[in-house]
């Protein structure tokens, strides 16, 4: 049976002021989930607390994975569990090229099973890079730029998918992936999604402001968030029908005026 | 990690893989402190002609006028009564590790030079405390007419070609340390590449210190002909004392027309030796020098390797590298003095403090009226891991030439909570993700370096970060 992502009640603030406000959640290994909602209604803030960004103090409530309460672990350490993010703004490392970067990721998680481990070889590193390259419609030469360093906003989205094809995550969260890409850069980053979740039966949680890259992922569950919760849950036309009505309903429905069909 | 055993870490390797020391094997040690008896002791010991003594002594007196610079760090902890000036290792030097003595011969067995020699080297010369204890180079060099010798034994065997360079390049009264070595020099290396010949691999030499409160004070000259090419590499370390030591080097190097020559050092003392060094290079027509400069070691280290751009067409380029960490004071930079005109020079500064550790850039770039049409570039940029660590900028430039082309940059950066998090998500420990953002900062320098040394700046920054290695 495959790994569970639960969100239990959750509450984050930063720096004292609260973000999210009771969020419950469970993905499954297999399964697509889109969250949608407004700017501001702390989708991203979500994201970053899954993950453990240190900036981001939860108040109540548990994430647990696999069984294991994140609490008290490190982002390094749900990273090697099977965690992974796709960043919304992927942070520039000079000097360091995509390749010496993802060996390093790779190695960082052989070492930390094994601490006698020296790390992938480098004929295998090279072929699992290429492969996974190619699967993406990346031009090799990428592997030498230094990560994320002078990239197009879609070279970057494209290199945290290429990241997620690499390290084979349980669980992915694709943290605004769709934001600032063109109409090609969106289907090859979705179709590589995609591909990725059918072949390593990954779980996802795709956040994002619009149906677009909806058409190239199929979710099976569709969330909206307004101020800090999870207000309305359901399947792909939940997504759709967001497209065509905004958030307004919701939110009298969430002041108790309205209801929904 | 905590921080509390991320300070730890890092001196409980450098005592394991340098920090030991030999129990005490000299043949002779001079009483602590310096005057003018002690000065004509070494010269005595050393058999010198009249004329080095009579030098020695006058330096001694310039060095006694200079006060204490106070522009830079803090130097009043150094009290040269406490300190041996003078401690001879050995009877005589070697040509061949095995007539090394056994105690001595060991430590740079650890130390892995013998090993160096074997794969990398034309030539290796090893120095512990006061003076060299071999040198050797490769039969077809020697034979080529490339001397590679102790500096006793150029000046013994070479007098007239010694006497020539001998504080040309860096008089006794250009500063104070440097008075002092010229008053106190002992071991270094003396090498001449005559006219065309190209050393394709490097010469090393190495420094060791072994007595406590030592002084050590090479002087090394360095000559190299027309079109000739030559790499010369030094890396030194010493035993961790809880007293302090001395290091203060004069580094003399003339690059004649067409030549090419590359001074690199990795600096990896132990944090209780001041480290007060100063290397020149006169650079002449179409010639180029480069210095490479590591300090990841000592207490405090004042350098600025300097280049003196003296005919059209020198090139100069300085590539400095240091990594202040707890209890580090890192003075570091260089100098580009232009000439004459169509001169080119270029500095690029990259230096990281951690832990409380101190580094400053400190850098002069001077264009003289006559120098037309110079270019140069200064970059210098610094990283900080914590925030209670400083870096410091002192870039001075006088130009009295219209037409000059000068580039400068500087940047400070901290290692972002942004990138941590970025790296970590990915499966880094916070460690391992320091180091890769450290590694990149570096990387277009250690990119300039050759293979070996790439790999070996990398291996000593990674023990700087890590404070062990799996």
């Amino acid at each position: 049976m495959g790994a569970a992502l639960e969100i239990r009640n959750l509450h984050v603030s930063v720096e004292n002021q609260p973000i999210l406000k009771g969020v419950n959640l469970i993905v499954k290994q297999g399964e697509i989930h889109a969250l949608m909602g407004p700017n501001g209604s702390g989708k991203s803030t979500l994201a970053n607390t899954l993950m453990g960004h240190p900036a981001y103090e939860i108040t109540a409530g548990q994430i647990i994975f696999d069984g294991v309460d994140l609490m008290d672990l490190e982002t390094d350490e749900r990273s090697r569990m099977g965690l992974f993010m796709a960043f919304q703004y992927p942070v520039v490392i000079p000097g360091v090229t995509v390749a010496n970067f993802l060996r390093n990721a790779i190695n960082a998680r052989m070492k930390a099973e094994n601490p006698d481990s020296k790390g992938i070889p480098i004929p295998a590193f090279r072929k699992l890079m290429i492969d996974k390259m190619n699967m993406l419609e990346m031009d090799t030469s990428f592997a030498g730029r230094y990560l994320n360093d002078g990239f197009s906003g879609g070279e970057k989205k494209r290199a945290e998918i290429l990241q997620m094809a690499v390290l084979e995550p349980r669980i992915a969260i694709m943290d605004e992936t769709d934001s600032g890409l063109d109409i090609d850069a969106l289907r090859i980053v979705a179709e590589g999604a995609e591909k990725l979740t059918d072949s390593l039966d990954m779980g996802v949680l795709i956040i994002t402001h619009y149906q677009r890259i909806l058409n190239h992922i199929k979710p099976q569950f569709v969330h909206i968030m307004l101020d800090g919760q999870i207000v309305e849950s359901g399947g792909p036309n939940l997504a759709l029908h967001l497209e065509e009505h905004g958030y307004d309903w919701l939110r009298e429905k969430q002041n108790g005026n309205g209801s929904v069909s | 990690m905590s921080d509390a055993e991320h300070l730890e870490g890092i001196r409980e390797t450098y005592d394991d893989e340098y920090g030991f020391h030999d129990p005490d094997t000299y043949v002779f040690k001079a009483r602590k402190g310096l005057d003018a008896d002690i000065v004509g002791q070494i010269s005595e010991m050393k058999n010198e002609p009249a004329w080095m003594r009579d030098y020695r002594l006058k330096a001694l007196e310039i060095y006694r006028s200079k006060p204490v610079p106070t522009w830079g760090p803090d130097l009043s902890g150094l009290n040269e009564d406490d300190i041996y000036f003078f401690v001879k290792p050995a009877d005589q030097e070697s040509r061949s590790w095995d007539d090394v003595p056994d105690t001595i011969k060991q430590t740079f067995d650890r130390l892995g030079i013998p090993e160096a020699e074997q794969k990398f080297l034309a030539g290796a010369g090893a120095q512990y405390d006061s003076e060299m204890v071999y040198h050797q180079i490769k039969k077809e060099l020697a034979s080529q007419g490339v001397i590679f010798k102790s500096i006793e034994e150029g000046l013994r065997e070479h007098e007239d070609l010694f006497k020539e360079y001998f504080g040309t390049v860096i008089p006794a009264h250009d500063n104070k340390y440097a008075a002092l070595n010229s008053a106190v020099w002992s071991g270094g290396s003396f090498i001449y590449v005559p006219p065309g010949i190209q050393i394709e691999m490097p010469l090393q030499a190495y420094f060791r210190l072994n007595t406590a409160s030592i002084g050590q004070f090479e002087r090394t000259i360095i000559i190299v002909d027309e079109g000739a090419f030559l790499h010369y590499v030094e890396g030194c370390t010493a035993p961790t004392y809880t007293t302090d030591s001395l290091h203060s080097g004069v580094i003399e190097i003339v690059v004649k027309r067409g030549a090419r020559s590359r001074y690199s050092t990795i600096q990896n003392w132990s944090d209780n030796v001041y480290n007060l060094v100063t290397q020149r290079a006169m650079v002449y027509g179409d010639a180029t020098h480069e210095w490479v400069d590591a300090n990841l070691g000592s207490k405090v280290t004042m350098k600025y390797p300097s280049l003196y751009l003296m005919e059209p067409g020198a090139h100069g380029e300085i590539l400095s590298i240091a990594f202040a960490g707890r209890n580090q004071i890192q003075d570091a930079g260089g100098k580009a003095v232009h000439f004459a005109p169509n001169t080119t020079s270029q500095i690029i500064s990259k230096s990281i403090c951690k832990d409380g550790g101190r580094s400053s850039y400190r850098g002069l770039l001077k264009v003289y009226p006559d120098a037309a049409n110079v270019k140069s570039t200064v970059v210098c940029d610094a990283l900080l891991l914590d925030d209670i660590s400083e870096s410091d900028t002192y870039p001075y430039i006088e130009i009295e030439n219209p037409s000059v082309t000068v580039g400068h940059e500087a940047t400070v950066s901290k290692v972002g909570d942004d990138q941590l998090f970025y790296l970590m998500s990915r499966g880094l420990n916070e460690h391992e993700a320091n180091a890769m953002v450290v590694n990149g900062f570096l990387e277009p320098l250690t990119k300039e370096l050759p293979m070996e040394y790439s790999i070996e700046m990398n291996r000593l920054i990674q023990l700087q970060m890590e404070g062990s290695i799996g």
